[in-house]
């Protein structure tokens, strides 16, 4: 599998989803600086977690005016999947590529621990190695984590079977007691329409091996590795 | 302006007759600058003229004692800095320790107690990127973040405030930078009411072969200024670090720096970029005092002299003087000396960054810091006199009284063991930290092994298997009834939590925090933890690398508990044999490793019953400590136990307590043994205790080498089920004794 | 000539932030005060002297940057 991951001016798990790229495809990515304006030909595009400008204005939102992006978004548009975490999410949703936006956690805190997640569907390129309904532990990290869409937009998103991951209990059961952030349907990632491109606040990233607390982020990474085979 | 141009403004004359305008002095002025009226005779002495202004500013802060240490230095002197580990000791930007296979660990701790009560966001989020830029000036990329935060009483009108701000701070600054903040410690107390602490501790790896040091050796070198604009950003901050508040310090605000973390990163990666080449001479952060301190000292130790064009320094704001530049405090900024010829290559790489970059002087064989701005000389001073004629005090001191020892006949008796158990667990002091740590990403980098929560946080050294164990540590309380003890006990409290999770403890840094040191009870108080601190570090061969003093915490003539907050570091060699404190699995044995007399004095228990600490605190005995905790390192690396947790406030049933949490798990425990009172056994805080838990069918051969090592230890209970049973006491359900741990900060702060 | 440009989060978009600063009020004895909305106010120094060409710019920087118009409206007030 080919990737290029994308660094912005403060992304800061562009090591971490590098070394997670390359533990479990074999292959290191193409680093790619937000200035270039062309990414080089890959099966994958990946916009890593972090605090791209800062944070300032609004998250993502200078990071989605980035030279890069533009052929980002045209590659995107031409069916290159491009998956987008924690920060990368909310490039792409300020990029336009994903629906909705993010806004500030509902506690108003920065919240970094792990949460449970369901998987919604397990035939997309992503999640293929899941099982169907499976629940995964997955770390948050972040600030501005909380879904928002209009409810038109959200009813969209839910009819066109774009929701990718729920926050969810242990158990897989979906209610507000785990709902970190406030996002609306306990939102954690969506998909295009097309299913190829995806964004989530969690880092599957982070979790690749027993001892850092779990090794759950793998078959995400080996989903991506089987589909491009 | 060429720095050719700079040079030629000399025009012909000898260097030491650039005289500049004297200012004009009146006993406020000097006032002003913090400096006595002894101190402004001895600069007269030194300069032989009177001083202009920016040159007055200089001495200011160079003086202060937050730069000079002019109350501390003679007693600093004496503690241990030396070992085979030690690559570089206190001295430099940071300690730098010898991790093996070329790599090594730089870290340090430094405070940011005064800005924090001031503006308790900005206050924190500085002080962390202060002591990164400490870290990642010698050529480290920062690993691991640490706090150690001590806030008034819980209820007091400010904690909430400040509490609240100081953590969004550090989250703000560490999280942005992509450092794992991943341990540290907080405390309530309500002498800390108007002083709160808040010292911040990074910790760096580089490769041996690639570290950085602040010595300009060399003339004719490029001076080099990097990262943010200069503005009047907390301009006196390093007075100010070093005056008593008193109740107008509300009008200090302006001084207070803003932090911009973004930037910082940026700084970061664009030093790192440029320390693979090999353009950097040397290297200093401007952190308190700024342009002054970093030039002077990089001046200093490299022998040479500095000359410096102000109109060349970047600046964020019109019309500033050289006064302002020389002392500014504003965040973000390196000043460099690099090999001439390197610098279009530097600068690419800043420009990239989108930083500013700019030549603004040269080393000179003239040993003088001289300052030119705007066509003037503003100061003209002699680097070696500047760096070595701060003043040195040998305050007098009183030696606090040995109080007396606290037996449990002192004390009203509880009877309720688990109800004094779940009062102590879900208080100020015990309770859950999540509500802190987890605003914090203690997980980006992808190498946080051990999370916040237990004895030490454990980084994996990026690319191996070996773990960075980290921790903080020091019992104020302790300190304040017995100095001498209380300075032992901070430092083999780190030492015991790194030994805890399998680590061999290397080094330690510090942040000496007290009060007015110009009241001899208070110089008694850091002379007497100095000597416990000396003592611990020398029989436990644990030296001090690093460190930062940080005096006057008093407001209206009342101080802080002497707070010698140490940061202790180790090396696990092998991450797969590393122990933890949760308990892992029902029927294991459980084991206290030393002995218990039930020292209650300056415990939690004694507070809890009577309402206030006294008497003498538990006694350290240092070859005990030795004994113990090498064997549970022996025992953790031999993978014979299955969790470790040292014994520390609270005593033997909290440590129990703590490893249930973290588990689920509960436990079946005997009662006291009938030669102590049971309050005493299960609350005492006494020291060089551990405990551990062992798989049944290692039971015997555990008890064996440790009666065989004359070493304390007893079978106290077994992990089982998912209640404490205490025999002879009330149960409790563990998931209850959780609740009300997690409850209490989120009650009292959110 | 200066732009100042209000940007605030859309009715029926919860405000967390608004939300807090409210619950603070509350608790410092401040009563009576019935919703906290929270946005940000930026202000553009520009070399325009065209104020007609000046706002349409500015306009086309909020739709493109400023704000987010999924969540948020912006007002922009023409400062001479």
């Amino acid at each position: 599998m080919r990737s290029s991951v994308i660094v912005f001016p403060a992304s800061n798990c562009d090591r971490d989803i590098a070394v997670a790229l390359e533990q479990i495809s074999g292959s290191k990515p193409d680093m790619v600086w937000h200035g270039e304006t062309s990414v080089p030909s890959s099966d994958l595009i990946v916009i890593p977690g972090g605090f791209s400008f800062g944070d300032y204005l609004r998250s993502g939102a200078m990071a989605a005016q980035s030279p890069i992006m533009k052929d980002v978004i045209s590659k995107a548009k031409a069916g290159t999947p491009v998956l987008g975490i924690c920060n990368g999410f909310q490039v792409l949703v300020e990029s336009g590529l994903l629906p909705g936006a993010l806004m500030r956690n509902r506690d108003i805190k920065f919240i970094c621990k792990d949460v449970f997640l369901n998987v919604e569907r397990n035939d997309t390129i992503f999640t293929r190695k899941y099982a169907a309904g499976e629940t995964v532990k997955y770390p948050v990290a972040h600030h501005d984590g909380n879904y928002f869409a209009s409810p038109d937009v959200l009813a969209e998103i839910e009819d066109n079977g774009q929701v990718a991951f729920r926050y969810a209990s242990e158990d897989g059961e979906v209610s507000e007691a785990d709902n970190p952030n406030g996002s609306l349907n306990n939102i954690a990632g969506i998909y295009n329409k097309e299913l190829s491109v995806l964004g989530l606040m969690p880092h599957p990233e982070r979790l690749i091996s027993a001892e850092l607390g779990g090794s759950d982020g793998v078959l995400m990474f080996e989903s991506l590795v089987e589909a491009f085979a | 302006m060429s720095e050719k141009e700079i040079m030629n403004n000399e025009g012909g004359m000898s260097q030491k007759d650039l005289i500049p305008e004297p200012v004009e002095i009146t006993d406020a002025l000097i006032a002003e600058h913090g400096l006595s009226g002894d101190e402004y005779v001895h600069l007269l002495e030194i300069l032989g003229r009177v001083p202009s202004s920016t040159e007055l500013g200089i001495f200011s802060v160079m003086w202060s004692e937050h730069c000079s240490y002019k109350s501390s230095r003679f007693h600093l002197k004496k503690l241990p800095v030396d070992g085979p580990q030690v690559i570089q000791g206190p001295g430099e930007n940071a300690g730098v320790v010898d991790l093996g296979d070329g790599v090594a660990a730089i870290f340090k701790m430094e405070s940011h107690n005064h800005p924090s009560y001031i503006e308790p966001f900005q206050g924190a989020a500085t002080g962390v990127g202060g002591i990164m830029r400490d870290v990642f000036t010698m050529g480290a990329r920062p690993v691991a973040n640490l706090n150690a935060l001590r806030f008034g009483e819980p209820d007091h009108a400010k904690t909430r405030h400040l509490v609240n701000g100081v953590v969004a701070g550090i989250a703000a600054y560490g999280n942005c930078m992509g450092v794992p903040t991943v341990g540290g410690e907080t405390n309530f107390d309500k002498r800390y009411n108007q002083n709160i602490l808040v010292n911040a501790m990074c910790v760096g790896l580089a490769d041996t072969d690639k570290i950085f040091y602040s010595a300009a050796k060399g003339v004719g070198l490029p001076v080099v200024y990097v990262g943010s604009k200069t503005g009047r950003d907390g301009i006196h901050g390093a007075t100010m670090a070093s005056a008593e508040f008193d109740d107008e310090t509300d009008e200090k605000r302006p001084t207070v720096q803003v932090g911009d973390p973004f930037t910082e990163k940026l700084l970061l990666e664009a030093c790192l970029e440029l320390m693979n080449s090999d353009a950097i001479i040397a290297i200093q952060d401007m952190g308190a005092a700024g342009l002054t301190s970093s030039s002077v000292e990089m001046a200093d130790k490299g022998g040479v002299g500095f000359t410096m064009n102000l109109d060349l320094v970047p600046q964020r704001e019109d019309g500033m003087t050289a006064y302002e530049m020389m002392l500014s405090e504003s965040q973000e900024r390196m000043l460099m000396v690099l090999k001439p010829g390197s610098e279009p290559a530097a600068k690419a790489i800043f420009d990239k960054w989108d930083l500013d970059f700019a030549v603004i002087g040269e080393t000179t064989d003239t040993g003088r810091l001289i300052v030119h701005h705007k066509g003037e000389v503003e100061a003209n001073l002699e680097v070696a006199t500047l760096a070595d004629s701060a003043p040195e005090y040998q305050r007098p001191y009183t030696k606090t009284a040995k109080a007396e020892t606290i037996t449990a006949d002192d004390i009203p008796p509880t009877n309720n063991i688990t109800e004094t158990l779940i009062k102590l667990m879900s208080g100020p002091h015990l309770s859950s930290r999540r509500w802190i740590y987890q605003q914090y990403d203690h997980m980006v980098m992808g190498d946080t092994v051990q999370r916040p929560g237990g004895d030490a946080a454990v980084v994996r050294v990026h690319g191996t298997n070996k773990g960075l164990a980290s921790t903080t540590d020091v019992t104020p309380r302790y300190c304040y009834a017995d100095p001498y003890e209380g300075g032992k006990q901070a430092v083999v409290e780190t030492w015991r939590n790194l030994t805890a999770v399998g680590a061999t403890p290397l080094a330690i840094t510090n942040c000496l925090n007290f009060g007015n040191p110009t009241r001899p009870e208070i110089m008694g108080q850091f002379v007497g933890c100095l000597e416990g601190m000396g003592d611990a570090c020398r029989a436990l061969s644990y030296p001090i690398v690093s460190g930062n003093v940080s005096l006057y915490n008093e407001t209206n003539g009342v101080g802080i508990p002497p707070t010698p907050a140490i940061g202790g570091i180790g090396l696990i060699d092998d991450i797969a044999i590393q122990a933890s404190l949760v308990f892992k699995t029902e029927g294991d044995v459980i084991i206290l490793i030393g002995d218990t007399q039930g020292q209650l004095g300056q415990s939690l228990y004694q507070e809890l019953q009577t309402g206030d600490f006294a008497g003498a605190p538990p006694s350290v005995d240092l070859s005990t400590e030795l004994k113990h905790g090498d064997m549970v390192r022996r025992l953790i690396t031999a993978q014979k136990v299955s969790a470790v947790h040292d014994v520390s406030d609270g005593g033997l049933l909290v440590a129990i307590a703590d490893m249930a949490i973290a588990s689920g798990l509960g436990a079946e425990l005997r009662a006291a043994p009938d030669d102590i009172a049971a309050e005493a056994y299960w609350f005492g805080e006494d020291q060089a205790r551990y405990v551990v838990t062992v798989p049944a069918e290692n039971k015997d051969a555990v008890l064996t080498e440790l009666q065989t090592a004359q070493i304390p230890a007893n079978e106290i209970g077994v992990v089982s089920g998912s209640d404490l049973i205490i025999e002879g006491a009330d149960s409790l359900a563990i998931t209850q004794l959780t609740e009300r741990f997690e409850a209490y900060l989120p009650n009292l702060l959110a | 000539m200066k732009a100042r440009i209000t940007v605030t989060l859309k009715n029926g978009v919860l405000d967390p932030q608004g939300k807090a600063i409210e619950h603070a009020l509350s608790g410092l004895g401040f009563e009576g005060v019935d919703e906290v909305r929270q946005g940000k106010m930026i202000e553009l120094s520009l070399a325009d002297t065209d104020k007609t060409v000046a706002e349409a710019r500015v306009k086309e920087m909020c739709e493109k940057l400023l704000a987010n118009t999924v969540i948020e409206n912006y007002a922009i007030e023409m400062v001479e």
